[in-house]
């Protein structure tokens, strides 16, 4: 059986100037969390809206292949796509506070996609509503339906996002740094609701994110992107364990572990900034700031297996 | 809510104050009063007759505060030229100039919404363009000027629509157009720039995540929030029509309040031309209070937590 949602050398161009994503590829099996993680700008995001076909006017995707389900999203037009959001795939985003339309209530927002994908009637819509968002950990949901966004908090936004997104019973979740705009005490409790979710509805997920941290407590697998590629993948245990990508090796340095670090030693960082990438950019984005580098990373980098699963684009053998 | 009511309330009893105010001083500033009503050819004796008949000798304090008493309780004193009441003069004139007022903004909106909506769906486009500049030219537009080509055009040469009088709805369709033309440049450009809004939002991309169709998206989501402002203006734009409704009822022979008060100004018939002017302002202020409540209705955020 094929991969849930199976990517191959995906593209995306703003203009003709920018390449933010160049031939990313990757797979989230049923069931699975996987993570995708880098610096801000790296193209997490972008890949992540390619997928759902919500790119910003401008930008345009290609992909050898890109299915969902086995369904080739390429071929699918606007309408079909239209069929698959909200319903079998289902984005949660970055910015709770203004994701939701501060014109209507929490339940209108929720209902009509339930109303739109399933042709539920209204009644059986709030229900289902009034369901998830005790499901998701609200409290007095009946009251929180007849609310409108501006009369909740960022957390609780965000759990309206999550139970909203669940309403059609999605196979894929994609949920783009669902915690970045919110408190940290906050962010356990969301991580952890998504965690659970995950879990108890057999959900595949791809969670974008740019906290190492997260990615250790919740991820299957993990992807690093680095300017618009995926420079390493692994599950999250061989990861951790044997990075290999001198950029994986550089973001694990820059995470204090207690116990592992001395006191006087300092926390590693990675100098420079991520290059602009232009159509044409040839050789590792990673080699002016990598230690390793020398004149055969100007060149095609081959992409190396460590081990079954784990693979990694670099000169460096294995 | 209440005392964002309130607190509008008093802002429009100070308006309103302020109006009554400037318009008793403007009339008096345009010359000595018993002498225009008098005439070319009055003696001096008619003249003093006049000024006693009239109050016009009685301290410029004491007429004003005579006056605003007297508004106060509704009565807008008597026409010196037309011998009635002014209140019934206005009474009578006013369904003609709300209709036209009315009609104006129903076709401003069918013209102004449609069009800001297109030019947002293709911002940038040719099509917006073409949009940006009818808008333009729709501002730069003189209405009398607009209202004589009609005229010619769809009255005299092909003959669809009356050219003046008040005798049928076709009557009110010319001057409708001409009115709304003063409030379409700025609707259309405002309801385009209120869709572009929308459409980058993060609200609209929630949206579109949801799956749900390309007219809900538009017309559900992306309306509703960029309609705000549009309403609010609207509602004001009505009042710029009903003021402006001097010149239009004039040039196609409507005989509502602007042409009164038209007439009453060459006649120096200054109750009436104190009245209109209270009563036109009056409504502008009811409007502008109207619009507060419609954003309130539209937008849950302004109705408090």
């Amino acid at each position: 059986m094929s991969a849930l949602l199976d990517v191959e050398g995906l593209e995306v161009g703003f203009g003709s100037r920018t390449s933010a994503v160049r031939g990313t590829s990757l797979t989230v099996e049923r069931g699975e969390t996987h993570c995708l993680v880098g610096e801000s700008g790296c193209g997490k995001s972008v890949t992540a809206l390619a997928v759902m076909n919500l790119l910003a006017r401008g930008g345009h995707r290609t992909a050898r292949r890109m299915t969902f389900q086995g369904k080739d999203l390429l071929k699918l037009n606007d309408g079909g796509m239209a069929k698959l959001r909200g319903n079998a795939m289902a984005m949660i985003f970055q910015e709770p506070m203004t994701s939701l339309n501060p014109a209507y209530t929490v339940g209108s927002q929720m209902t009509e996609v339930l109303r739109r994908h399933k042709g539920a009637s209204q009644r059986a819509a709030t229900d289902r509503a009034a369901d998830l968002l005790a499901r998701v950990g609200i409290t007095a949901p009946g009251l929180r339906l007849g609310q409108f966004p501006h009369q909740l908090s960022g957390g609780l936004r965000q759990r309206v996002m999550i139970a909203m997104a669940l309403m059609c019973d999605p196979q894929l979740l994609i949920a783009d740094e669902p915690t970045t705009a919110l408190d940290v005490t906050v962010q356990a409790q969301i991580l952890r609701l998504l965690a659970e979710l995950q879990r108890d509805l057999g959900l595949g997920m791809l969670l974008i994110t740019h906290d190492l941290g997260i990615v250790a407590r919740v991820a299957t697998r993990v992807s690093v992107m680095y300017a618009g590629e995926v420079v390493e993948s692994a599950a999250t245990a061989q990861l951790f364990a044997d990075p290999r990508h001198p950029y994986t090796k550089g973001l694990l340095r820059c995470v204090p572990v207690p116990g592992k670090q001395r006191q006087d030693e300092p926390l590693g960082s990675i100098p420079g900034t991520v290059p602009r990438i232009g159509p044409g950019f040839a050789g590792c984005a990673f080699r002016e700031r990598c230690d390793f580098a020398d004149e055969t990373c100007a060149h095609i980098i081959p992409r190396h297996a460590a081990s079954p699963g784990h693979d990694y684009l670099c000169r460096l053998p294995a | 809510m209440f005392n964002f009511l309130i607190r509008r309330l008093v802002v429009a009893v100070l308006v309103a104050a302020t109006v009554m105010t400037l318009a008793f001083i403007l009339t008096r500033l345009s010359g000595d009063l018993a002498t225009s009503i008098a005439g070319p050819n009055a003696t001096q004796a008619d003249i003093e007759a006049i000024r006693q008949a009239y109050g016009l000798d009685r301290p410029v304090l004491a007429q004003f505060f005579d006056w605003v008493g007297r508004a106060l309780t509704g009565d807008l004193g008597e026409s010196y030229f037309f011998k009635a009441r002014v209140s019934t003069l206005i009474a009578e004139r006013m369904p003609i100039t709300l209709t036209l007022g009315l009609t104006g903004l129903v076709i401003a909106l069918v013209v102004s919404l449609p069009l800001g909506i297109l030019a947002a769906v293709r911002e940038n486009t040719g099509l917006d363009r073409v949009v940006q500049m009818v808008a333009l030219f729709g501002q730069a537009m003189p209405s009398f000027w607009l209202g004589l080509i009609l005229m010619i055009t769809l009255g005299l040469n092909l003959g669809w629509l009356p050219i003046s009088g008040t005798g049928s709805w076709q009557h009110f369709v010319m001057p409708g157009i001409v009115l709304a033309f003063s409030a379409i440049p700025a609707l259309t450009r405002l309801t385009r720039a209120g869709m572009i809004q929308a459409m980058g939002s993060d609200y609209i991309r929630t949206a579109r995540a949801k799956g749900l169709s390309r007219a809900s998206i538009l017309l559900k989501h992306a309306l509703r929030n960029a309609a705000i402002p549009v309403v609010a203006i609207a509602a004001v734009q009505l009042g710029f029509m009903l003021g402006g409704s001097i010149v239009i009822e004039q040039v196609f022979a409507l005989h509502g309040v602007g042409f009164l008060a038209w007439e009453s100004i060459g006649k120096n018939d200054f109750p009436v031309v104190q009245a209109v002017v209270l009563v036109l302002a009056v409504i502008y202020v009811a409007l502008t209070m109207v619009a507060d409540l419609m954003n309130a209705v539209l937008d849950p955020r302004l109705r408090g937590p």
